[in-house]
């Protein structure tokens, strides 16, 4: 099975963390993978995306033609990346930030409030860990255990202090989908 | 076997240079390659190395100038316009037979240009980056495990041919991910300048002095040093020639690509495949010297040749070259920081089989 | 009989192939002189410029670079970063320090690289046969300012030790002539102590020399030497301009 995961916002929501952690989680697994950021000239704001793959194959192109998992978290991404999705894919949306919603029927959306979620917590920047932990959940691309350990050995000694509240984060993720019955 | 460990391929560079006793990094920032220099600035402190971000290209060349003629193994990391700048130097390290690792992830250009990533320096690197009559050894690394290896490789070579050698690899080479076992720290930096007898070390008293140097007035005696360096080339083009073959066995229609779009094509060939296309891949490892020969034996049984470049058509020169121009040589490319997809590439394989 | 007189032990046999008149012969004399008295030649790396000095590499008996045109400093930098128990000197023409690679004069100064640059001023381009440079003088006809260097339209002259003098990280800046004995001595003794801070690990040195070119100048050796003392010295006066050692 090959797992072929866009993530996509402003510049600034964590994307490329978020992608970081699933690429580590897939190394940890021993999976083979790739992860590929976009870049452009601003720090912050803006568009901005990765692409994790994650197969039980080696990997050819790092680059994703058609996903079949996308996590947006603005309407942009939404409005850029929908048609890309190959039929039977997930779409993960942050719903406290996209107001519309999946126009196309041959593929899943799953709505998650993540960042009224994560400002809930009073951390409104971990709602990119929220979606993770609802993808890993969902998809079973990685094991929700291992994106822990994934956590602790990709985060930031700058950051390591937000250690538990990502832990938390992705937690709050893998429940609402088993909550949301999903 | 030694941990995979999961990286960008900027930073494999600098990792891997370091363990192979690389303790001097002269560098200037420019994007997409600036990885490198902070990983740089980094670690090398910590390892009584040197990092110095210089005041421009053109003298970090000249550090690394310095640095390479004390016989230490030392490098510099730019991206396209950054190379321009530094030509002077590569022409300079070549003249005066010098070895040093420079790193070139392409951008888009002419000019400013662009910052997505772009084969499009490949004339500029593979047809002797500077005035003078010269080459420099360039590697093209696909996955950032060949980042790794091949900046190894880079300075054996180099130190082995007495000549500067590149690492080229477009942008996405070096911004993406993939887990990669490092090369094992084998090579004791102080011990390197010891092999290298024309080094300027200092003469202690006990030699005459060594002269580090590309002049040479006595136009009979720049012939001969000319002469001589081509010599040494000779004898690489026939030694160090790298390449992959992929489902070549069969294959009736041969696509030629490196780094990103040699993987977009690979995609692209699987699915060909499927389709009942017999297509296969050479991809050039060693862009100076170019492979040649196995495209030559491919020229024999294949109906044509496709390359896949981010460029206008760059290495489609070089593949009917190597061919002599025996069989048709398409060309499936996208430039200014596109890629192409792997359905252009499948199309464009789909219009070689008709 | 007794020897009185001979050349110093870090300079080679080469003959030198500088123009009847030229002090380059005399500077490279102090710099050998003081490579000799503090006994370092075995360890010194000399970088050698584009210019008239450009073959300064066959003279000096240490190990030698020739570097690109203006480089020097850099090429010193990555020398000494690699080797910082070695003494490492460039020696640059005005042309080569002063224009082409100012921004690599002004950068390894700001750094305080611990190195010596003998850097000789003459105000014109030697080698290429005497076109203006950056430090000519305004009125200076050369074969690039025929009718006299003009403010308007070429620029006024660059005082080099004066413009690194606004930097805080040079130990030692001095201006010093070699067209008379007095001046002569005074040059020694500067180029000497540009070469004990570094051996001292004090930092950046630049001696910078007034010389001359009675080639390109048109004039006698003997009218050169006047030449420096009524025209240069009065718009590059001699002296120490920081001196931190």
């Amino acid at each position: 099975m090959t797992y072929e995961v866009i993530m996509a916002g402003f510049g600034g929501q964590g994307l490329l963390f978020s992608g970081k952690v699933l690429a580590h989680a897939a190394l940890i697994e021993g999976k083979e993978l790739s992860w590929l950021p976009s870049y452009g000239p601003e720090m912050r704001g803006g568009t901005c995306n990765c692409s994790v793959i994650v197969s039980d194959d080696p990997v050819g192109s790092p680059i994703i033609a058609r996903p079949n998992v996308l996590m947006v978290m603005n309407e942009p991404s939404l409005d850029k990346f929908e048609s890309a999705v190959s039929a039977g894919g997930t779409v993960f949306v942050d719903s406290s930030l996209i107001s519309r919603k999946v126009e196309r029927t041959d593929i899943e959306a799953v709505y998650i409030p993540a960042t009224q979620m994560a400002k809930e917590m009073n951390a409104v920047s971990l709602a990119n860990m929220i979606i993770l932990g609802a993808i890993v959940k969902k998809t079973g691309c990685v094991a929700p255990e291992v994106v822990e350990k994934s956590l602790r050995e990709t985060i930031s000694a700058r950051k390591a202090a937000l250690l538990d509240l990502n832990l938390k984060a992705v937690e709050m993720g893998i429940r609402f989908i088993e909550e949301n019955g999903k | 076997m030694a941990e995979k460990v999961l990286m960008k391929g900027n930073e494999a560079i600098a990792e891997a240079a370091i363990r192979c006793g690389c303790r001097h990094y002269f560098g200037y920032p420019i994007t997409p390659q600036t990885e490198i220099a902070a990983y740089m600035s980094k670690r090398m402190p910590k390892i009584g190395g040197t990092f110095l971000q210089a005041e421009s290209e053109i003298a970090a060349i000249n550090m690394v100038y310095g640095a390479a003629s004390t016989g230490r193994r030392t490098m510099t990391s730019s991206s396209s316009p950054g190379i321009s700048l530094k030509a002077e130097g590569l022409s300079y390290l070549a003249g005066a037979d010098l070895p040093a690792l420079i790193v070139n992830i392409q951008r888009g250009g002419p000019g400013l240009g662009g910052i997505q990533p772009s084969q499009s320096d490949y004339f500029f690197m593979t047809r002797g980056p500077g005035h003078g009559d010269f080459h420099i050894i360039v590697l093209a690394p696909a996955t950032v495990q060949e980042m790794a290896d091949m900046t190894r490789l880079a300075f054996e070579l180099g130190e082995k041919y007495r000549m500067p050698a590149m690492l080229l690899a477009d942008g996405t080479m070096g911004q993406m991910m993939e887990p990669v076992v490092l090369p094992e720290e084998s090579v004791d930096p102080e011990s390197i300048p010891a092999t290298k007898p024309w080094a300027t070390t200092g003469t202690g008293m006990k030699r005459a002095h060594n002269i580090v140097n590309s002049l040479y007035l006595k136009p009979d005696e720049l012939e001969k040093t000319n002469i001589e360096r081509f010599e040494r080339y000779a004898q690489l083009e026939k030694e160090e020639c790298r390449w992959e073959e992929y489902l070549m066995d069969d294959a009736e229609i041969c696509v030629v690509s490196v780094g990103i779009t040699a993987r977009v094509s690979k995609n692209a060939i699987v699915a060909a495949r499927k389709e009942g296309i017999k297509v296969g891949m050479i991809r050039p490892i060693t862009l100076y010297p170019f492979p040649k020969a196995p495209l030559a034996k491919a020229a024999e049984k294949v109906k044509s040749f496709l390359t896949v470049e981010l460029n206008m058509g760059q290495m489609n020169e070089d593949v009917k070259l190597a061919i002599n121009c025996s069989k048709k040589v398409s060309m499936c490319n996208r430039v200014g920081g596109m890629i192409p997809s792997s359905d252009e590439v499948l199309e464009a394989i789909r219009k070689e089989a008709k | 009989m007794a020897v009185v007189f001979q050349k110093p032990k870090s300079l080679t046999d080469a003959v030198l192939h500088y123009c009847p008149g030229c002090t380059h012969g005399i500077v490279h004399r102090l710099v050998a002189e003081a490579i000799d008295e503090l006994g370092i030649e075995g360890r010194t790396i000399g970088v050698a410029p584009v210019g008239c000095s450009v073959m300064a590499y066959d003279y000096f008996g240490c190990d030698m670079i020739e570097a690109a045109h203006g480089r020097a400093p850099a090429v010193a930098t990555g020398v000494k970063r690699s080797m910082p128990d070695n003494v490492v000197f460039t020696y640059q023409g005005d042309g080569d320090l002063a224009s082409i690679g100012l921004c690599e004069t002004v950068s390894t100064a700001c750094r305080g690289e611990n190195i010596t640059i003998i850097f000789i001023n003459n105000a014109i381009y030697g080698m290429t046969g005497g076109q203006m440079a950056p430090t000519s003088l305004i009125g200076q006809v050369t074969q690039t300012s025929p009718y006299g260097r003009d403010a308007a339209t070429q620029g006024m002259p660059i005082r080099v030790c004066e413009l690194l003098s606004t930097l805080e990280a040079p130990v030692y800046l001095e201006r010093v002539a070699v067209n008379s004995v007095p001046h002569v001595r005074q040059a020694k003794k500067a180029v000497l102590k540009a070469f004990k801070n570094q051996v001292e690990g004090k930092g950046f040195s630049l001696i910078e020399v007034l010389s001359t070119c009675p080639t390109n100048w048109g004039l006698t050796p003997e009218k050169a030497c006047q030449f420096v003392e009524e025209k240069m010295i009065p718009f590059y006066p001699l002296g120490v301009f920081k001196d931190r050692a």
